[in-house]
């Protein structure tokens, strides 16, 4: 286990709180293609498909035949650090919270030249290097340059750390504890270190096995906490609220059942209790807090996780109302993505394919591990991605949808009945 | 390439200044207006005998050039908006001439200037261009600073210059700009204060940067005939070049489209660089008036050490070099920084310098350069003017 992350001195009542600032977020819509891959922790440019030409900045037509078929592809980032330099006076007041900031001019190997954060590992122009993406605070893609040969952490570079969601030393709430999934996370979580776990408990008189274990974890402390009961939810957000810094949702309930395979909604209308309104209650109880406490470091509120489904992107009718469920759950957490992203407190959504639980009995291998997928959050939060499709079912279904959204839907169900 | 044809008797003459200020309420309208003001009573002309108007401004917005005729309320039969800040005066010149050689103007004011409030430089540069805004201005919001500091920092390396070659060229021109009341920096600057002052983006150092700022320039182009019936000093523009994105595989910028069209340029003015008595640069950061002297044929590449070494750059010295003080320290006004040069240098080649004057200058070279678009800047251009008897 790592050793504990010290805790910073109390707060200073007297000293105002400080307010979030953010990175310029303006973008045109073409440059949010990066945007999209670096959600997803990769990096790709726009390549040419008529005549190769890789593209940087994102462009309209090819710089080079002018042909408008340009389509985003994977690159391995490699190139050499041309020349640098490092601020000490920015425009921006984010920037000049932060000074000094060491950005440089890389020239890929594949032809272009892209502006890049600077991670501490990079030696002095020149040298080589490789580009990865992150989301900077706004939310944007920023593009950083790491050593060629290593693979260091963003987190070992302290300016860079803040583009992470590190869980060591923060304080955390895992919404519901008697999920096998909430279970493996607290674990990770307390692994990675993390100061504080508090763990949501509903309806106590009904004990579970896993939830009783994390009880002798020194970080872990069980609090009542009924996401269909919004008194539980405004209560827990009274107490505990203004502490929090990450919140993980990994509240649901699943059944499995279609349309036809069940008379009556009352299941379903659980499903959506839990698994959308009560990220609706969670989210009108904590997110104002979160918000006003994004800039209050060095315990300020940084990331809020939502455990979902990769049926939230096509309906798998053999759990058809589930993913309605998921599907609403998701549309929500864009919805407070856009709500929290002004104050940079960031929300990464996990959609995981069938887990191998219960619930999940009757789905063929592979099945996502409870384990992996507490590996996946803790790895979404040490990085700075905001949707992780965890395991072989997520990365195949996200990569035909991806490529064709109406051919998934068809594909998805095939399995009804 | 063909030497285009020459300008026959084209001549610039009025040149105006509208003083700079650090700051101020007005906005860019102002400046411009009080700019055409000034050339007016300069040439003792009326309004409408003005029928070409080239305007140049980063403030001005929403309007254009087109919304300036009716605020101004001129009527002119050849307009231009000319979007290209440190290149704008270069390109309006070289398209004025050709209107007014061919009759399409018969007088063309040609003007710079923007207004400066106290956020407006962040605000500016924020959005300055699509590729700025997607892929530079997000990674520390340094501006220009951060693009001149890319650019200073490889020529250093590649070719052995030092902060002292820089400081070299900034103490000579605040030596100039001690002369001109209407520089905005009043106090000599000593080398070791420019070695010594906080850094802004290393290796830039403040003295490095110019000051951004409110202000105006203004000059007229005309023919010959014009001007002397008219009893207006002038010069004879004698050749003019412009390029715009040279040289884009170059991996950082070393050289600007100067070097592809110097020859032309001499070709056409009849004239070389041992001619030219005095070099008015495009100078918001020393680094790039090293990269004029190559490109306009005063030294050649890579030698800029050598040649700055062995010359002096003041008024009076072997090289007399941006002779008002130039921006870095006169100050920046906008796009009047792309036309600060040019009236110096009428001023120059007609006895009424606002400083010192370069003794018995007969020719001059202007320079522009302009518009940091993503990587280095796109717009290049350069004039050889002429006093009006050779």
């Amino acid at each position: 286990m790592p050793e504990r992350a010290p805790r910073p001195q109390p707060k200073n009542p007297i000293l105002p709180t400080r307010q979030a600032t953010l990175p310029p977020a303006s973008r045109s819509r073409v440059a949010l293609g990066l945007t999209a891959v670096a959600a997803r922790g990769r990096f790709a440019l726009q390549v040419c498909r008529d005549c190769s030409a890789v593209q940087y900045p994102p462009r309209e037509v090819c710089r080079s035949c002018l042909s408008h078929r340009l389509v985003w592809r994977p690159q391995d980032g490699k190139g050499e650090l041309l020349t640098e330099t490092t601020l000490c006076a920015a425009q921006e007041l984010y920037f000049r919270e932060r000074l000094p900031w060491r950005i440089g001019l890389v020239r890929l190997d594949a032809g272009v030249n892209l502006v890049a954060y600077l991670h501490t590992g990079v030696g002095t122009a020149p040298c080589r290097v490789r580009i990865e993406t992150a989301l900077d605070r706004a939310g944007q893609a920023a593009l950083i340059a790491m050593p060629e040969k290593r693979r260091p952490d963003l987190s070992e570079d302290p300016k860079l750390r803040e583009l992470t969601c590190d869980p060591r030393g923060r304080k955390i709430l895992v919404t519901d504890g008697k999920t096998s999934v909430a279970q493996a996370t607290v674990q990770a979580l307390a692994n990675a270190g993390a100061d504080k776990i508090w763990i949501g408990e509903a309806e106590p008189w009904k004990k579970v096995a896993g939830l009783e274990a994390l009880r002798e974890l020194r970080q872990a402390t069980i609090v009542p906490l009924d996401l269909t009961d919004g008194g539980s939810v405004q209560k827990l957000a009274g107490e505990i609220g203004g502490k929090v810094e990450i919140l993980i949702n990994t509240a649901d309930h699943h059944r499995t059942f279609s349309i036809a395979a069940r008379r009556g909604v009352e299941t379903a209308q659980l499903e959506m209790d839990v698994n959308y309104f009560g990220l609706l209650r969670l989210a009108q109880a904590f997110a104002p807090v979160l918000k006003a406490r994004a800039a209050d470091q060095p315990t300020n509120a940084i990331a809020w996780v939502n455990v979902l489904s990769i049926f939230a992107l096509a309906n798998y009718p053999p759990h058809g109302t589930y993913s309605a469920s998921k599907a609403a759950a998701f549309s929500l957490s864009q919805d407070l993505r856009a709500e929290l992203r002004p104050a940079g407190v960031r929300v990464i959504n996990l959609f995981p394919g069938p887990i191998d639980d219960d619930w999940d009995q009757l789905e063929m291998p592979p099945k996502l591990a409870p384990a992996a997928l507490a590996t996946a959050v803790v790895q979404a939060l040490k990085g700075s991605i905001e949707d992780v499709y965890p395991g072989d079912v997520a990365q195949d279904w996200v990569a035909r949808y991806l490529d064709n959204p109406k051919g998934l839907e068809r594909e998805a169900g095939e399995g009804a009945r | 390439m063909p030497v285009p044809a020459p300008y026959d008797d084209v001549v610039l003459a009025a040149p105006v200044t509208v003083p700079y200020v650090r700051y101020s309420i007005k906005s860019a309208h102002w400046f411009l207006g009080r700019a055409v003001a000034e050339l007016l009573a300069a040439a003792k002309i009326p309004k409408a005998r003005i029928d070409g108007l080239a305007v140049a401004s980063f403030t001005l917005a929403p309007d254009t050039a087109v919304g300036l005729t009716q605020h101004l309320d001129m009527t002119v039969r050849w307009l231009d908006h000319v979007p290209m800040g440190g290149a704008s005066g270069i390109v309006s010149i070289r398209r004025a001439a050709r209107a007014v050689q061919n009759g399409d103007a018969d007088i063309v004011a040609c003007i710079g200037g923007d207004t400066n409030h106290t956020d407006s430089f962040r605000r500016n540069t924020s959005a300055f261009s699509q590729f700025s805004q997607d892929a530079v201005y997000p990674y520390g919001s340094g501006g220009p600073n951060a693009s001149f500091a890319f650019l200073t920092a490889y020529y250093m390396r590649t070719y052995g210059a030092t902060r002292e070659d820089f400081g070299k060229l900034c103490v000579a021109q605040r030596d100039n700009a001690l002369k001109n009341p209407l520089a905005l920096f009043k106090k000599p600057l000593a080398l070791e204060q420019y070695l010594d002052a906080r850094l802004v983006a290393d290796p830039l150092r403040l003295f490095d940067c110019v000051m951004p700022c409110a202000g105006a320039e203004g000059f007229l182009v005309m023919r010959r005939a014009t001007a002397e019936e008219l009893g207006l000093r002038y010069v004879r523009l004698l050749g003019a070049i412009e390029r715009h994105n040279a040289f884009p595989d170059d991996p950082v910028q070393y050289r600007g489209g100067w070097v592809m069209d110097r020859d032309t340029l001499y070709a056409q003015a009849g004239v070389g660089p041992e001619d030219i008595d005095f070099l008015e640069t495009y100078d918001d950061y020393p680094v790039i008036n090293v990269l004029q002297f190559e490109g306009l044929g005063f030294c050649r590449e890579g030698e800029v050490p050598a040649f700055v070494r062995a010359n002096t750059f003041e008024v009076g010295g072997s090289f007399p070099f941006n002779t008002s003080g130039g921006q870095l320290s006169v100050g920046q006004a906008g796009a009047a920084g792309g036309h600060l040069g040019i009236t110096e240098a009428i001023r120059q080649l007609t006895g009424q310098p606002l400083g010192a004057q370069v003794p018995s200058a007969r020719h001059g070279v202007v320079s522009g350069f302009g518009m940091i678009n993503y990587d280095r800047g796109v717009c290049s251009g350069a004039v050889v003017l002429a006093a009006a008897r050779p």
